[in-house]
């Protein structure tokens, strides 16, 4: 298709001359994430907000009105958000994403604005500049943000780690990540089946004032249109009347010649005759009828007004009605019956409600948008309230100034509520969504990087739906294919790709300027028959029908040339649709799109020079795409093109072009790297395209649980919980992905020399068998950092809590003389960290709260809640106060775990397994090198699993440690260099008296005798993950109680039991075991002696000073006996009584 | 080996094996896809019919046993062992990695941390520095010993980076050797005492006679053991003590050492001409070597077997029929290198001690 235009001369040229081996275009890609970042969608879409958004929404809502005199108002005049502060009582205090993380503090600026309003009795206007309305949280590394624009010198002076992608906000001291939405675009023409299996063609409509969802569907061959205004679904025909298309005759011309359309509509016409309307006030009358009783009684003034007002504002709302001109309406409901009728004629017209390009990604901006519209409109809504009570008031002593009803709390709060929780809960926009924002996962660099371009889905993950999750065709170089939780959300929660961008919304007045000068026709101009003439096809922009273009091809070129020049904006798409015989323009925000190099007949416009002057720095990936070598396409502009992966592939004009599969000339574009196609995750895999699929899946998921480093300032952040590996190595095999997102620089794993064979028995089921030397020397070692708060609590009574001294007691070693633990003292379970005292009257007054004796407090220290029998460490205390003014400590504790059995490792492809046992060096084999190899790993845990790439990345390693240079191993990398082939790495081993396969001759440690079989040994780069063993380990054989059925407690958490749970009764019940069934369920659990009455048969009670049982119920204690049951079963008695169930007990002597 | 049907056999000669059941007894064959052969048959009688003993006697030990040093340095000590069997190499082995005490960092007492290196961090690296101290003047100390001058090293390091300086690296030749025993005090419950330091030693280790000719350091002064920024200090006091790479690899006197099997390569058919040139070119290691054999001929032939590293290029595809690799079954190419405490040799020798000193534990048990 598209892209034929006959060029310059130059590319004759360069035709004629063979082709040089293809320019490596990999420098393109740094140059790509150094202007766009990783997480540039993000911050764009914000920036966006801030910059222009947020003008929209004040300038749609600039006016607030006192609801009884319309002269009393007030109107904003500007916008504008500053830099991130937070007022103090007396000054300002400039903010720093660091500060605010440290002090649980919120990182945001204050909206200011300008305002004039009016003043009762006086004819000036009052004029306020800089009034603050609200704080709004600022993302980091936006434009408002201190960061933007900063080197690395100065990053590291504000504390911030330059490798951090920046794009989340911080809460309150917790950073949050408003995840990227995904939703069905809006606007458009959906024609699907629904669930009755109904042809239904769908739009919902959204407008900057309204958001709506019209439905058509055919049932028994007649058409219907679905709105929630009206109580039943209406016959298409009568909406057409209604909207001033009387003439059937025109509604069928509208649908195009073919009597097939003609026969579709007949029912829908016949009925609408039945029911005897003929004009558009019979129409009007009939709709009348069928409105929903809604909220009819409050509009009781105008139902003809109402049906009009429907038709207008929410029936395909987003289509405008200019002066009660309803033709634009009309035909485009003509369009959508016309698509509906093709579905029905030909079932391949459907859409796929799955297809990426029907997608639109919604992301943070646009939310935080939504978010601070519906809290300014509620807060001046509140101000014009505020204003009409003291309006109300007879007496009043102050005159009506509006600037005293404006508060600040309203949108500040919102906000931080919002994010915080991640409700956005918007009745305004009938918008109830949950977990919108999530805490960011500190827990690994990359889980950071992973959660900054995950996808979170628009269906509810508990659906069993298989169409949504399955792989798209249309996701390649979108959507990592890899990068997707396993269990519920499998398929539904996406992650971008590498050079995936979304859009923001552009301008469309410039865009209809230019498609009306390269000739698109207005629909309006046209009759109904020509709407669908043959010759020419529809021009939709942004899902409304432009007008019509009778050479679409050219016209698509044409406009495709402007945006190469940059007349119109580079995110534009323009998409030829055959089959739909339309043009699509899109420049709304959302889409999906990404960068390809142009190609002219199948020869990129990326020449050597260029990418020589890109890398002397006199180029910047920007100029590529001024310069029309580079554009972004979207989804569906993609259908267009042919995309080839490298030029070299092409094959040469000419010879051997038949036997090709495509003709070298058809080509349009050129990948600029295929392993693009994957994420941020997944690109840490050396070698994906050998191993088997889910095998790559996995590891996206573990590799952000491995442990390494977090950030450059891992060491003064503050989290929760932190686990940090003590030597951490950048893969020797590596990925050129790893170089652009920087895990070479904070890696998360180690090297280790793996050799595959059996070793011991101990290394069944994926376990390993770790050498202990290495452990010994730091294989493995971790940092645990753990943070417990402690707050200086401050009560209504004024009087306070207090830090004293200690005296020389037991478990307070670690105290410094000002009562608090000190860093760098050793810590265990129940050690005292903070000397504290509260007082014992903490709500009666008190008259001075400062002058309470020491007898009048009582201590309340805060010991150490750690894990039993490990010495830990205090690592920082750091002192700050809150936002409510109390004291609080905070307690950074440290604990250095080193690899112990059950501890879970694995390497970059999916293969995880636990230390299975720890071994002697001399045990362990050694080769004629003398290497011992750190860890022994199962041969049996690769036949399943077919990960190849795992042996070639041990032989890559084994050749980049004995070459000393770095293997790559990027995704599809053999063709163009970035992965290198297993030949040259074998080539490589046995330059270096390796054999070729990586099998080395090893000797037994312990007989001492050469292996019965050459060994498969060499570096594996090995991730130790977060789940350990100190964590989960647990046992009990006393302890705690719940009080209520005292049974014991549940979870490690609470020293809890181990129960014995139904399964393993039913075992037990089968084998016979009755006397261990009595134990565990009884003796060991809740055993209680109860006094039954024989005669009424409820439960008594012991008297003790009478010795004797008794019974409450026969007021005799004649015939009492004591009984064992649970406790919970007498539990169960009671309870049953209290609801007016009498359990009796019949006791029987045997 | 040419087939002959068993009736044609020839006689045997008693006592002397078939040189096929020979060459597997003394031999490991390393064949392209596994190693064959690589248990050696122990039973004393296995050849009892055809009248070879196959006991060892301690007299041919003897006169067969020999040991020959090809490589000596500092540290580093290259020897063959030939004539002894697999598990008497390995022992020494085993014993050398985790047997053989040497002196290693244990306590480290921080008075001060202000680096960025956790404490625990710090002191692990420590612990991994190697001592020069000769571990034999010391003993070892026990959970109730109290830390003396025949037990305990002491090294000091106080180190501090300037303030708007440049930062600092610290490196090994920072700790300070302190012959008198620890500096610092140990906090005691009653004020009135006279306060203890962590050691006690009767007298200075530098007039120690064994000690006083070669004071006591770090063996190599220029491992890193962290970086200062502008302003922060360490200040600690390191204890080290006697102990063995079986509790700690800190402890283990060798980085590694190994032996392997000396490697034999024999030609089993003639490689001439073109194919010898090939065969040259194929391996790493340059074993082979062309030689003229007249009327310009060249012909392959074994000139460095020893250099064999069994990368096994030369027996892939169809070479296994032209080229054998093995192994000598009692000759170890025995490798130590120590990590300095004591010089290879010694520590070779005193691994031959503490095996000495096991088997009169065993002989005096038993008896």
């Amino acid at each position: 298709m598209g892209y034929r235009e006959k060029d310059s001369v130059e590319t004759h040229n360069n035709h004629a001359k063979p082709i040089k081996s293809a320019v490596d275009k990999f420098a393109l890609l740094p140059e790509f994430l150094k202007v766009r970042g990783l997480v540039k969608q993000h911050i764009d879409s914000f920036n966006y907000f801030i910059n222009n958004e947020i003008k929209k929404i004040m300038k749609t809502n600039d006016r607030i009105e006192c609801p009884q005199d319309p002269s009393l108002y007030l109107r904003y005049t500007k916008i504008s958000i500053g830099k991130p502060v937070e007022y103090m009582e007396h000054h300002a205090e400039k903010l720093t994403p660091n500060i605010c993380r440290l002090s649980d503090r919120t990182y945001a600026s204050p909206i200011e604005v300008d305002i004039e309003y009016t003043v009762p009795n006086q004819t000036n206007k009052e004029y306020k500049k800089g009034l603050v309305i609200g704080r709004i949280p600022i993302m980091l590394r936006s434009s408002c943000c201190v960061l933007s624009g900063k080197d690395e010198a100065e990053l590291a002076k504000l504390g911030e780690c330059p490798l951090d992608p920046g794009g989340y906000f911080i809460i309150k001291g917790n950073e949050k990540v408003i995840l990227i939405q995904e939703q069905l675009s809006k606007n458009r023409i959906i024609i699907d089946t629904d669930s009755k299996g109904r042809v239904n063609a769908s739009v919902t409509s959204s407008t900057h004032e309204t958001k709506t969802k019209t439905v058509f569907f055919i049932d028994k061959d007649k058409i219907y249109l679905q709105l929630n205004q009206f109580s039943k679904p209406i016959s298409i025909m009568i909406i057409m009347k209604a909207m001033g298309m009387e003439n059937d005759q025109e509604v069928m011309q509208m649908l195009g010649r073919d009597p097939k359309y003609g026969f579709l509509l007949f029912p829908s016409m016949q009925e609408c005759r039945s029911e005897k309307i003929i004009t558009q006030k019979q129409a009007l009358e009939y709709l009348q009828g069928k409105l929903a009783n809604l909220s009819s009684l409050r509009f009781e003034i105008n139902k003809d007004d109402r049906v009009k007002k429907i038709l207008i504002n929410v029936f395909l709302a987003h289509v405008p009605v200019k002066d009660g001109n309803f033709r634009p309406k009309c035909i485009y409901t003509a369009v959508m019956l016309k698509r509906m009728m093709d579905a029905v004629l030909n079932v391949e017209t459907f859409d796929d409600k799955d297809y990426v390009g029907n997608k639109r990604l919604e992301l943070s901006g646009q939310l935080v948008a939504l978010l601070f519209e519906d809290l300014f409109k509620t807060m001046n809504s509140q101000v014009a309230s505020r204003m009409s009570k003291a309006y109300d008031k007879a007496s009043r002593s102050t005159p009506l100034y509006f600037i005293h009803y404006m508060m600040s709390d309203t949108i500040t709060n919102g906000l931080e509520r919002a994010i915080s929780t991640g409700n956005w809960d918007l009745k305004r926009f009938k918008m109830n969504r949950k977990g919108v924002s999530q805490v960011l996962s500190r827990l690994a660099f990359i889980a950071t990087l992973g959660y900054m371009t995950r996808v979170s889905p628009q269906f509810e993950k508990t659906r069993k739906v298989s169409g949504p999750r399955a792989l798209q065709p249309s996701q390649w170089g979108m959507l990592c294919p890899c990068d997707t939780p396993e269990g519920e959300g499998c398929g539904l929660t996406k992650n971008l790709a590498l050079m995936t961008h979304v859009t923001t919304d552009e301008e469309e007045g410039p865009l209809i300027k230019w498609c009306r000068k390269l000739g698109v026709v207005d629909v309006e101009d046209l009759s109904g028959e020509e709407l669908h003439a043959p010759d020419s096809f529809l021009v939709m922009l942004n899902g409304l029908i432009l007008g019509k273009h009778t050479k679409p091809q050219k016209f698509a070129n044409a406009m495709r040339k402007l945006r190469r020049k940059s007349v119109i904006g580079e995110f534009v798409s323009i998409f030829v649709h055959e089959r739909q015989r339309c043009v699509y323009v899109a420049s709304d925000g959302g889409r999906v799109c990404r960068p390809l190099v142009i190609a002219d007949k199948g020869v990129s416009r990326i020449k050597e020079y260029h990418m020589k002057e890109l890398r002397d720095g006199v180029r910047s990936f920007y100029d590529f795409v001024r310069e029309g070598l580079i554009e972004y396409l979207d989804v569906n502009e993609e259908n267009n093109a042919l995309i080839a992966l490298y030029e070299h592939e092409i094959p040469k004009d000419g010879h051997g072009e038949d036997n090709a599969d495509v003709q070298k000339s058809s080509i349009t574009h050129i990948e600029i790297e295929p392993f693009t196609i994957l994420g941020v995750v997944a690109g840490l895999i050396p070698y994906p395209h050998h191993n088997q699929s889910p095998r790559n899946t996995y590891q996206c998921a573990m590799g952000k649980q491995a442990m390494g480093n977090i950030a450059y300032n891992q060491l003064s952040r503050a989290d929760t919980l932190l686990y940090l590996l003590v030597y951490p190595q950048r893969p020797l095999l590596t990925t050129k992905t790893i170089e652009l997102v920087g895990y070479d620089k904070l890696g998360a794993g180690q090297n280790a020399t793996v050799a595959v064979m059996s070793y011991s028995g101990y290394d069944i089921e994926d376990a390993i068998v770790m050498n202990k030397s290495s452990l010994d020397r730091g294989f493995g070692r971790c940092i645990a950092l753990k943070k417990q708060i402690v707050v200086k609590e401050i009560y209504s009574n004024e009087t306070s809590d207090r830090i004293v001294r200690p005296q020389n007691e037991p478990r307070k070693q670690a105290l410094d003389a000002d009562g608090i633990a000190a860093p760098g003292q050793i810590v265990r379970r129940h050690d005292i960290l903070v000397n504290k005292q509260s007082p014992r009257n903490k709500k009666d007054r008190i008259t001075n709260p400062m002058a309470l004796k020491d007898c009048d407090y009582a201590p309340s220290n805060v010991s150490y809640k750690g894990p039993e029998g490990e010495t830990t460490v205090v690592d920082r205390v750091m002192l700050y106060s809150d936002k409510d003014n109390k004291m609080c400590v905070k307690f950074i504790i440290r604990h250095v775990r080193r690899p112990e059995i059950g501890d879970k490792f694995s390497s970059r492809h999916g293969q995880k397994g636990v230390i299975g046992t720890i071994v002697q060096q001399e045990d362990f084999p050694f080769s004629e090198e003398g290497i011992c190899p750190d860890l022994i790993m199962n041969p049996h845990g690769f036949p399943s699993r077919m990960t190849i790439g795992k042996m070639i990345e041990l032989l890559g390693s084994k050749a980049a440690v004995s070459s000393g240079r770095f293997h790559y191993g990027s995704a599809f990398g053999e063709p163009s260099g970035h992965a290198d082939k297993v030949e040259d790495i074998s080539r490589t081993l046995v330059k270096h008296g390796f054999n070729y396969s990586g099998k080395d001759l090893l000797y037994s440690g312990i007989s001492g005798k050469p292996l019965q079989a050459y060994i498969f040994m060499g570096p594996i780069y090995y991730q130790k993950l977060k789940h350990m063993v100190l964590d989960k380990m647990h046992a009990r054989s006393f302890g705690p109680r719940v009080t209520l059925t005292r049974q014991p407690t549940e979870g490690r958490a609470r020293d809890g039991g181990l129960r014995l749970g139904e399964m393993e009764r039913d075992c037990l019940i089968a084998y016979g075991a009755s006397m261990l069934i009595y134990e565990r369920l009884m003796l060991s659990s809740d055993p209680y002696q109860v006094q039954v009455c024989r005669q009424c048969g409820l439960l008594g009670y012991y008297n003790h000073k009478l010795k004797t049982s008794w019974c409450s119920m026969c007021k005799t204690g004649d015939s009492m006996s004591s009984l064992k049951l649970p406790y919970a079963c007498k539990l169960l008695f009671q309870e049953l009584q209290s609801m007016n169930v009498v359990p009796r007990l019949k006791l029987t002597e045997y | 080996m040419s087939e002959t049907a068993s009736l044609n056999m020839q006689d045997i000669p008693q006592g002397q094996l078939p040189e096929h059941i020979e060459l597997q007894r003394a031999r490991v064959f390393c064949k392209a896809d596994a190693p064959v052969h690589t248990e050696d048959v122990e039973y004393s009688g296995a050849y009892a019919a055809v009248g070879f003993d196959n006991s060892l006697q301690v007299d041919d030990f003897r006169r067969d046993f020999r040991v020959e040093i090809k490589n000596l340095s500092m540290d580093d000590i290259e020897f063959d062992m030939i004539g002894i069997d697999a598990s008497l190499a390995n022992a020494f082995r085993r014993i050398l990695i985790a047997e053989v005490p040497t002196m290693a960092i244990e306590k480290v007492l921080i008075v001060n941390n202000t680096s960025v290196m956790a404490d625990e961090i710090l002191s692990h690296r420590l612990g991994l520095l190697p001592i020069e101290a000769d571990p034999r003047l010391f003993d070892f100390l026990s959970e109730n010993d109290t830390p003396n001058e025949r037990n305990t090293i002491v090294f000091k390091m106080e180190v501090h980076c300037k303030k708007r300086g440049p930062r600092l690296t610290v490196k090994s030749d920072q700790l300070k050797w302190l012959p008198n025993g620890s500096e610092l005090l140990m906090e005691s419950p009653n004020p009135s005492t006279k306060p203890r330091s962590f050691t006690s030693f009767s007298c200075s280790q530098a007039s120690l006679p064994q000690i006083s000719g070669r004071p006591i350091g770090m063996k190599h002064l220029d491992i890193i053991i962290t970086q200062l920024g502008p302003g922060q200090s360490i200040e600690l006091e390191a204890h080290a003590v006697k102990g063995t790479g079986k509790v700690h690899a800190k402890w283990s006197p060798v980085g590694t050492t190994w032996y392997r099997m000396l490697p034999e390569v024999k030609l089993l058919k003639e490689v001439r001409g073109n194919d010898a040139e090939k065969l040259v070119k194929k391996c790493p290691r340059k074993v082979f070597d062309v030689e003229d054999v007249g009327h310009a001929m060249k012909k392959a032939v074994v000139s460095r077997p020893r250099d064999c590293t069994l990368c096994r290029e030369c027996i892939s595809g169809a070479g296994e029929e032209n080229i054998a690799l093995r192994r000598v079954r009692d000759h170890f190419i025995f490798t130590v290198e120590s990590t300095g405490a004591l010089p290879a040799e010694v520590l070779f020798t005193e691994a031959v001690k503490i095996l000495e000193e096991k088997c009169e534990r065993v002989i005096s048990e038993l008896s």
